[in-house]
């Protein structure tokens, strides 16, 4: 079975963001970039099943700038995906979009599951997976931290609001990971260096024919409302008096 | 504008997160709702006494009961030839359902939206709320998420809604429900709690986690919380997690105990009325965003602090 895992090059997790003071975005220029930190979860996660022998090949695929191909999709190889697929756009392309490339992608390669990120850390939106999910008709595993391949289907147990909910889903699947799946591996650089050697396809959104054009217009981006900080207090005392005072404790 | 509002409940009672969906779809026209799930005549009940609520559409059916999205979608997607928008609340449940629906629809959703600016227009958070986006969208349907702390909920009581049975295609063959742990609390919701207590990395395990954060939290009567370092270290269940990729807060008071203030945890609370902060390092970030700040060592601090309350 193979499994694809499709990526996303974001600003990096450590970076605090800075709105740009034009109100177009957040500034991306000249600030590290990096994978996608369930993304990363997602890759371990088909890796570890190449390495039980549950799956025979992990294909990675990106949306995204021609530099993807020497940081995250090297990455992506270095952690122990076989090859990668580029998609080159300079564009920013919506969760729509993205769905709709990666469900000619799937038709393609045919993957017995698809495991993806629950949500970029970028636009936070949390929907590519559930999207891809509906375009195929495949069942969707969200929000993983666990994943049991088995006869024929795997079940996924999902973190929700209340606890933690299994559910057992026919293939193909589509499974969107959570934080506590696994701790993904570091690219080491001997394994950077042998990545280089996979193949990495490069195609453009035009070889899929899929409609691209966003549907949502950033009219402007600010900054939220910033709290400052409010005073120290110097003893347990002087912190019962002001949860005292706020009413909360009698 | 004829919206269509998910209805979160459990098939028995109808939950908080509900109302202030309400509110925001009241905002774009006529508010029905949906009650998809097993058993659920009491559910559809509380949902029509909602104030401002027109319509109640109920699905009764064990395919829905667990709410699995490969059913649920198809269901609210034959719906939705007669309404304009659909809103759901952005728990796990509606982040599940939501974008298949979007993507049947054919429609770019808009997520974990603020504010609704106007029939097409709102605000959502990007980069884990450090910043606000104004998104319009020329899609003829809307399909969103509301973002519970950021409306007021609609009254529980006084609506006179309709009730109309519906039916969808039932199960589609692709998933089962295989079993839940839904750790049950005496304590308030976090997501709905008037005051909230988290404890972080620092609490350094699960034995010192429950010692020092749980009597303290009975004492101020708080739900608790905690950082994902905490979580992951298996100190405190998963869904206990506040945070960008967590469960969003706004408690009239937040008590942050040794939790550094990394900004994947700042989305999660920021937002809260006051917030409190215990944590040996005199410069840990969430000092910054601190309204009461207290310097030490949250061993002696914490127990201190509850004996005192
Ligand atoms: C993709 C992604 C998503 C994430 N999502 C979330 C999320 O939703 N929620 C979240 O919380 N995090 C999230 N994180 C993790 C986040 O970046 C931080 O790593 C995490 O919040 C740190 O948790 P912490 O503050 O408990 O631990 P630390 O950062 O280790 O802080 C521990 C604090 O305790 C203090 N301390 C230590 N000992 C004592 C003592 N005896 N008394 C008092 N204070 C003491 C220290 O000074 C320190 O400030 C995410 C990260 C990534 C990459």
């Amino acid at each position: 079975m193979k499994v694809l895992v499709p990526v996303k090059r974001v600003l990096d997790y450590n970076v605090k963001p800075r709105v740009k003071a034009d109100g177009t975005g957040v500034d991306l220029a000249n600030v590290k970039m990096s994978m996608n930190p369930f993304d990363e979860i997602a890759i371990e996660e088909a890796v570890r099943l190449k390495e039980k022998g549950a799956a025979t090949e992990v294909v990675v695929v990106t949306i995204g700038v021609a530099k993807a191909e020497s940081d995250v999709l090297l990455t992506a190889r270095a952690m122990g995906a076989d090859r990668a697929i580029l998609i080159q756009t300079d564009d920013e392309v919506e969760p729509l979009a993205v769905a709709k490339l990666l469900a000619k992608v799937a038709e393609e390669e045919q993957p017995g599951l698809i495991i993806l990120g629950k949500q970029a850390i970028d636009d936070d939106s949390n929907q590519t997976g559930q999207m891809l999910g509906a375009l195929l008709g495949w069942p969707q595993g969200t929000f993983a931290s666990k994943v049991e391949l088995g006869g024929q289907g795997v079940q996924v147990t999902r973190e929700v609001d209340g606890g933690l909910e299994t559910v057992d889903l026919k293939l193909p699947a589509i499974v969107t990971t959570d934080l506590r799946l696994n701790e993904p591996r570091y690219a080491t650089l001997p394994n950077i260096m042998k990545a280089k050697s996979k193949p990495v396809a490069k195609k453009t959104v035009a070889d899929y024919g899929v409609d691209v054009a966003p549907r949502l217009k950033t009219l402007k981006v600010v900054e939220p409302a910033k709290r400052s900080a409010g005073v120290k207090v110097g003893s347990v005392d002087e912190l019962v008096e002001k949860l005292k005072a706020l009413g909360v404790a009698k | 504008m004829k919206t269509l509002v998910w209805v979160e409940h459990d098939n028995q009672n109808l939950k908080d997160a509900t109302l202030a969906v309400v509110t925001a779809a009241a905002k774009l026209g006529e508010v029905h709702l949906l009650v998809a799930g097993k058993g659920v005549d009491g559910v559809a009940k509380q949902a029509a006494a909602i104030e401002g609520v027109g319509k109640v559409h109920v699905a009764d059916d064990a395919a829905y009961e667990h709410f699995l999205a490969e059913n649920v979608a198809p269901l609210i997607v034959s719906l939705m030839g007669s309404h304009d928008a659909v809103l759901f609340p952005a728990t796990t449940t509606g982040k599940n359902i939501a974008p298949r629906v979007a993507a049947a629809l054919d429609v770019m959703q808009i997520s974990d939206i603020l504010s609704v600016e106007g029939a097409d227009t709102f605000t959502r958070p990007i980069y884990a709320g450090n910043a606000i986006a104004t998104v319009q969208t020329s899609d003829k349907k809307l399909v969103i998420t509301v973002r519970g702390t950021a409306f007021a909920k609609a009254a529980a009581t006084g609506g006179s809604g309709t009730i109309e049975a519906v039916s969808g295609e039932g199960d589609k063959g692709l998933s089962t429900f295989a079993g839940a742990e839904i750790a049950k609390s005496e304590r308030p919701e976090l997501t709905s709690a008037k005051v909230i207590v988290s404890g972080g990395r620092a609490l350094g395990s699960s034995e010192q986690f429950h010692a020092q954060i749980d009597p303290l939290a009975d004492k101020l009567g708080a739900a608790v919380g905690a950082s994902r370092a905490a979580v992951d270290a298996g100190y405190a269940p998963n869904d206990y997690q506040v945070g960008q990729t967590g469960k969003i807060v706004a408690p009239e008071v937040y008590v942050a105990i040794g939790i550094s203030g990394a900004i994947q945890h700042l989305a999660g609370m920021k937002d809260s009325k006051t917030i409190i902060a215990i944590n040996k390092d005199e410069d840990a970030p969430i000092f910054q965003v601190a309204d009461i700040g207290l310097v030490g060592d949250l061993f002696k601090i914490v127990p201190e602090l509850t004996e005192k309350l």
